[in-house]
């Protein structure tokens, strides 16, 4: 059994299928967040069911990667039940949707979510009369609370013993009349067998929908039939067919909200039209962007250097008492000490800044401020060629470049997803905050790290206008559009359970890495290989005027970027970092790690969203980035400091 | 109120998915600094359109 949840963006499906799954897909408010399809095991009344979260689409009609993938899926002919989860404060435009998955034939169940949203807005809705009008189960839900989930899935399962499906509200008379003689053409004179039902091909074809288009079989009389019957549509309703369908489907869609619902009292003013009259104020908007993200990073650095200094001190005492119990220089010291060092700096540098740069994150996700920002930002990207939907992966990129590459998939052009993709990943990560954090802030002072930040995001904006000049876009760009969400409330079990799921990564896949990465540096020193590769590396580092001990370090870095900074203190042999680095030494290092090649991980999702090409020039683009700037910031503060 | 969207299939077919077709009302919110986006409201949702695309959208005003 499979159940498909299936619906327009930021709707709350992937909040639905948390409550079944776990936590298991990353929610927030902002619409575009699920990009690639997740699936779970789960038993309903013994049924053992697979359910799965899928891309949120506005319409079955080609879009973006992220809806196309959420299409395919529905029409592979495997999906036994779909649920639609639609916001019940958006009804008009949620049920064209609704229409369209009912000409799929399959059996359906709509989850009116997000109905506290709807009452706010005086929505009335009569449960009852809309799912007798589409002759579907219809179920009230708030999935944020958990309310109505349970009847929801009651009546999943009994529609999936029934195997009813719903009833196809038609459009006018003359529409239909030429569905009908196309399907019956398709069906009797081409002998056309498509795995989709009849009607819903006939339709898309009159909608001219390339993909359906393309699968016709190479017979001129069919795509020759389907233009005559579109020129009829255009001829008697003056505008072209693909509009005629969409219209009719808009009317369906308004006259089945009228019949069901009616409008009981003005929406309620709330504090949030009063918020959002400032957040997105031309002028104090920016205003309040800037504190957002002021208040944002000291919070994380009040907290990080908090834990920090007396973590680290606890790690040297250790590290002597460790000194005090091998002999230095044996084989089991160098082990242990990599040992340690692995799991001490995952405690003492990484995790006091990553947990409280992760709730940040999540807060700020599912309050739903990031589309604002997008707005605020849409002018500025337009600079650099791109538009505010981009600002979307940049900000993810902050958490992790991995899904910013992937949230790409929300650009329609691949031209843009290829430029968004390169610079996402110029965006410091988490991991590479923790190093801005953990070696700039905490050994020069916060105001050089906030430095860092402003010179990449200027770097990022020029990089943005050089890639854009030298992959110009062939199409004409439609430019921004954006659905901007009504803030929430963030419902803290779930930024709670979200960032959980965030550190959790860390624990789990990059903590080992880093230990086993200690422990193979530790190796490396004590075979005598580190010295080799510090010695190939000796150029770079010589240009860069850093120890030739961190050599080794940059290559580590390319597995995490975390694992730089760690082994950072290992290579010198000492945490007081700035007894053996001057300060220039430390803005060098960290500007170029900041820059330089993605890691590993990174290079693997932009090779899948781009192409081996793209990840080429990426690795190449980012470093030749990294080696200027590190250099430039030698020069520079070489001029400065004297 | 809409009355017309210039552009060809794609225009019409990403502003439709939004909710916004010729005949419907559709009320001006907020402009963006530095021609910056717009911030429209369409059957309950507030979408902010760039304005390359708005410029695409023909209104009448109504009260």
């Amino acid at each position: 059994m499979r159940i498909a949840l299936a619906g327009q963006p930021n709707c709350g499906k992937s909040t639905i299928f948390n409550t079944i799954a776990g936590y298991k897909a990353i929610t927030s408010n902002f619409p575009g967040t699920t990009v690639k399809y997740t699936e779970t095991q789960t038993h309903i009344n013994g049924h053992t069911c697979t359910c799965v979260d899928l891309p949120g689409t506005y319409s079955l009609t080609s879009g973006d990667p992220a809806e196309v993938e959420a299409r395919n899926h529905l029409l592979s002919g495997e999906v036994d039940v779909i649920i639609n989860v639609i916001d019940a404060s958006l009804l008009i435009r949620s049920l064209e949707l609704t229409l369209q998955l009912l000409e799929l034939e399959v059996p359906m169940v709509l989850c009116l979510n997000m109905m506290d949203e709807s009452q706010r807005k005086g929505i009335q809705i009569d449960i009852e009369k809309l799912s007798k009008l589409l002759d579907i189960p219809v179920v009230p839900t708030i999935a944020t609370t958990g309310k109505g989930l349970k009847p929801l899935f009651m009546e999943v399962v009994r529609i999936l013993e029934e195997k009813k499906t719903g009833i196809i509200p038609h459009f006018s008379r003359d529409v239909e009349d030429i569905i009908r003689q196309l399907i019956l053409d398709l069906r009797t004179e081409f002998k056309l067998q498509h795995h989709v039902p009849s009607r819903f091909l006939a339709v898309k074809l009159l909608e001219n929908d390339s993909f359906f288009v393309d699968t016709l079989p190479d017979n001129d009389d069919v795509s020759f039939r389907v233009k005559r019957y579109q020129a009829k549509l255009e001829e008697s309703h003056g505008v072209p067919a693909d509009e005629v369908i969409s219209s009719e489907r808009h009317a369906l869609a308004m006259n089945l909200s009228e019949k069901a619902s009616e409008v009981v009292h003005p929406p309620q003013r709330d504090i949030r039209i009063v918020i959002d009259h400032w957040a997105m104020h031309r002028v104090f908007g920016y205003v309040i962007l800037a504190v957002v993200f002021y208040a944002f990073f000291n919070f994380i650095f009040s907290i990080g250097e908090y834990l920090e200094a007396p973590l680290m001190n606890l790690f040297n005492q250790w590290m002597n008492q460790l000194k005090g119990s091998f002999r230095e220089g044996s084989l089991s010291f160098f082990l242990s000490a990599g040992v340690l060092q692995g799991i001490m700096g995952g405690v003492a540098i990484v995790l006091p800044y990553l947990v409280p740069f992760l709730i940040g994150l999540s807060l700020l996700e599912d309050v739903g401020y990031l589309p604002r920002a997008a707005f605020l930002m849409d002018v500025f990207m337009h600079r650099i060629g791109l538009h505010g939907k981009a600002v979307i992966p940049f900000i993810l990129g902050y958490g992790c470049s991995v899904p910013a590459v992937m949230a790409t998939r929300i650009l329609e052009f691949p031209q843009h997803r290829f430029i968004v993709s390169i610079l996402a990943t110029m965006i410091p990560c988490a991991a590479r905050i923790t190093i801005i954090f953990a070696l700039v802030a905490f050994f020069i002072g916060p105001n050089a790290a906030l430095g860092i930040f402003a010179l990449n995001i200027l770097v990022v904006a020029i990089s943005g206008k050089i890639l854009s000049l030298l992959f110009p876009y062939p199409e004409a760009s439609l430019g921004l559009i954006l659905e901007i969400p009504a803030y929430q409330l963030p419902p803290l079990r779930n930024t709670l359970k979200k960032s959980w799921y965030r550190v959790r990564e860390f624990i789990v896949i990059a903590w080992p890495i880093l230990i086993i990465g200690s422990v193979l540096l530790a190796l490396m020193e004590y075979g005598g290989i580190e010295k080799h590769i510090d010695w190939i590396l000796s150029p770079l580092t010589r240009l860069l005027g850093l120890p030739v001990s961190v050599g080794t370090t940059l290559i580590f870095g390319l597995l995490r970027k975390e694992l730089s900074m760690i082994m950072l203190t290992q290579a010198l042999g000492t945490t007081q970092v700035l007894t053996v680095m001057t300060k220039t030494q430390i803005m060098v290092f960290t500007v170029f790690v900041t820059f330089y090649i993605p890691c590993l991980a990174t290079i693997a999702a932009l090779w899948r969203e781009i192409g081996k090409k793209g990840a080429l020039l990426a690795i190449l683009f980012t470093l030749s980035v990294a080696i200027i700037l590190a250099l430039m910031t030698r020069i520079f503060l070489g001029i400065i400091l004297g | 109120m809409v009355t017309d969207i210039q552009g060809g299939q794609g225009v019409r077919q990403r502003l439709g998915q939004m909710g916004i077709h010729p005949g419907d009302t559709i009320t001006m919110l907020r402009y963006g600094a530095l021609r910056g986006p717009i911030l429209i409201e369409v059957h309950g949702s507030q979408v902010a359109l760039g304005r390359g695309i708005a410029s695409r959208i023909i209104v009448e005003e109504v009260q």
